[in-house]
């Protein structure tokens, strides 16, 4: 553990602008994203704290994927500011995007390995070639993650829990203080959904802050440090039992019933969605 | 067995095929490692569309230089610049897709480059072998304008090789990781250029894409990892060339055309192979 630590700080210390402590993590203001003319988000304000696990969830086409982008600093947004540890975006690199699996490639001539490597390319630096603290990095990430033994895997073999997992390594071997992880729940088996929650749990140990998008309100309640309802606008953002109220949830989704378990009662609230096969951005 | 030794060797005697087999092997390695990511990146028929669209350039050399052939790479070279990043930019600005704006473009430059053309009097000749190729036309200074600028995409390449890779496979990554992704992707669009350039006398304008891609294809089906791809793919690319010449130099087929379908031969014994291996 501690290895990955020491290098992990002082690589910061030289790549990064400095963390003022005491300053939220990622602060976003005024949020807003449009595609030609439509809005897909709408003045979107909020802080996360340093190690906090969020969950975002609302329906589709609500804009998580766009949120997580605009905060990764893929997309440029239309109005409002990204700052992480009060920098733009483009000062820090200690932020993961971990992709959606149905947007992959998963037929690129590439292995696991290389995959996990690509986090390092930040690091190294143009005309610089991988030396053996990376590959040493590379290494312990794919322990991290329990997959080792699949380091020369043609990225198509893998399983999709595997392939989440992947992604997940690549976050760490980038040395990532921040996770955006865009539904990387969705299409998974309840065994692999298990996994990932372990992960999850590691990763709070070693204090990375998470933002996770998902459409399952039952583990949004049950696993995050605090949810946010998002739909185009930011409905509501806290504790599960006070952002999940009727009202809210009813403005979010509307259509379709669901009963969620809260605080000993049940909501009913409506999840229009589904499978994983469709992109919204 | 010494005949077929005798067989080889019998062509080398002319300098032309020596020049020629040189020519194909350079131009083959230089096709295979950009046309590795021609082929991951889909980028096919814009290589087909380039390749095509540099003609009216190449017609304007010819008629200027009074049929000259020496000036004509440079002609070449700058219209094939000049295209790959015009062809990048307008189909990023208007409304209909960027296949279609390709298309439009393509075709609209490469009849301008055959009337230019058939308004000098030996044009059939000469449309031919910008067409097809004349790799059996290949002078000395040729090869060395071949090397040089062969030289220069291998180079590049190695120096970005992980940039293009994290580029290709993952874009949101690249722009996650502050890669300067404009300038990447326009200087692919110039590696491409030169090496449609440099391919031009070997196999022509209208066989191009098949050294951009059917080596890479063929690669494609048979490795899991791009530096064994690209390896793979410059082999074939390669012994194609060489194998084609050679058939071409006993059957009296087109230099060109030789060439092309021993690379599609190569990419049916691949699929052959992977469809069994599937199957097993």
């Amino acid at each position: 553990m501690s290895t990955f630590t020491t290098p992990f700080k002082s690589m910061l210390t030289r790549h990064h602008a400095p963390h003022q402590p005491g300053t939220p993590i990622l602060a976003v203001s005024g949020l807003t994203v449009r595609y030609s003319g439509h809005a897909a988000l709408d003045d979107v304000t909020f802080d996360l704290r340093a190690g906090e696990q969020v969950a975002v969830v609302g329906p589709n086409g609500a804009g998580k994927s766009t949120l997580l982008k605009a905060v990764a600093g893929v997309l440029t947004p239309t109005a409002g500011a990204v700052t992480v540890y009060g920098q733009g975006p483009g000062g820090h690199i200690c932020i993961a995007y971990v992709p959606q699996r149905t947007v992959v490639d998963w037929q690129f001539p590439v292995t696991v390995r290389d995959v996990v490597l690509m986090g390092r390319i930040g690091m190294m630096g143009l005309f610089r070639q991988p030396g053996k603290r990376d590959f040493a990095q590379v290494r312990e990430c794919l322990d991290l993650v329990g997959i080792a033994d699949l380091a020369n895997r043609q990225i198509n073999e893998l399983s999709g829990g595997q392939q989440q997992r992947m992604f997940i390594a690549r976050a760490l071997a980038q040395e990532a203080e921040l996770m955006l992880m865009d539904e990387p729940l969705t299409g998974l088996d309840a065994p692999s959904q298990e996994g990932i929650f372990q992960l999850l749990r590691d990763l709070r140990a070693r204090g990375v802050t998470i933002m996770l998008s998902t459409h399952d309100l039952d583990q949004a309640v049950q696993y995050f440090d605090r949810v946010m309802l998002l739909n185009r606008r930011l409905l509501g953002f806290g504790e599960p039992a006070a952002v999940f109220t009727p009202e809210r949830l009813m403005a979010a989704y509307g259509g379709h019933l669901h009963l969620l378990p809260l605080n000993g009662g049940l909501v009913a609230v409506g999840d229009t969605c589904c499978g994983g096969d469709h992109r919204h951005d | 067995m010494t005949n077929l030794l005798d067989g080889l060797i019998a062509p080398l005697q002319y300098a032309f095929m020596v020049r020629g087999l040189l020519a194909a092997v350079m131009v083959g390695v230089v096709c295979a490692v950009v046309g590795t990511y021609v082929v991951l990146r889909g980028m096919a028929f814009f290589g087909d569309a380039l390749a095509h669209s540099i003609l009216p350039g190449v017609a304007v050399g010819y008629l200027v230089g009074g049929g000259a052939r020496g000036p004509l790479f440079w002609w070449a070279l700058g219209t094939a610049i000049l295209a790959s990043l015009g062809i990048g930019a307008i189909s990023k600005k208007t409304k209909v897709r960027e296949d279609t704006a390709t298309g439009v473009i393509f075709a609209g430059a490469f009849a301008l480059g055959i009337a230019l053309i058939s308004t000098a009097r030996s044009y059939t000749v000469d449309l031919t072998h910008f067409l097809f190729g004349d790799v059996l036309g290949v002078s000395r200074g040729d090869l060395a304008l071949i090397a040089v600028f062969g030289a220069f995409v291998l180079l590049t390449v190695a120096a970005f090789y992980k940039e293009f890779l994290v580029l290709s496979f993952d874009p949101v990554f690249a722009a996650t990781m502050r890669l300067p992704a404009r300038f990447f992707e326009a200087l692919l669009l110039v590696l491409i250029a030169v090496t449609i350039v440099v391919s031009l006398q070997t196999v022509g304008v209208a066989l191009m894409v098949a050294m951009l891609v059917t080596p890479a294809a063929t690669a494609y089906l048979l490795t899991k990892r791009m530096l064994p791809m690209m390896a793979l793919t410059a082999v074939i690319a390669a012994a194609s060339g060489v194998v084609g010449l050679y058939l071409s130099y006993y059957t009296g087929v087109a230099s060109g055309a030789a060439i092309v379908l021993t690379c599609t031969a190569c990419f049916g014994v691949a699929w052959a192979v992977q469809a069994v291996r599937r199957k097993n």
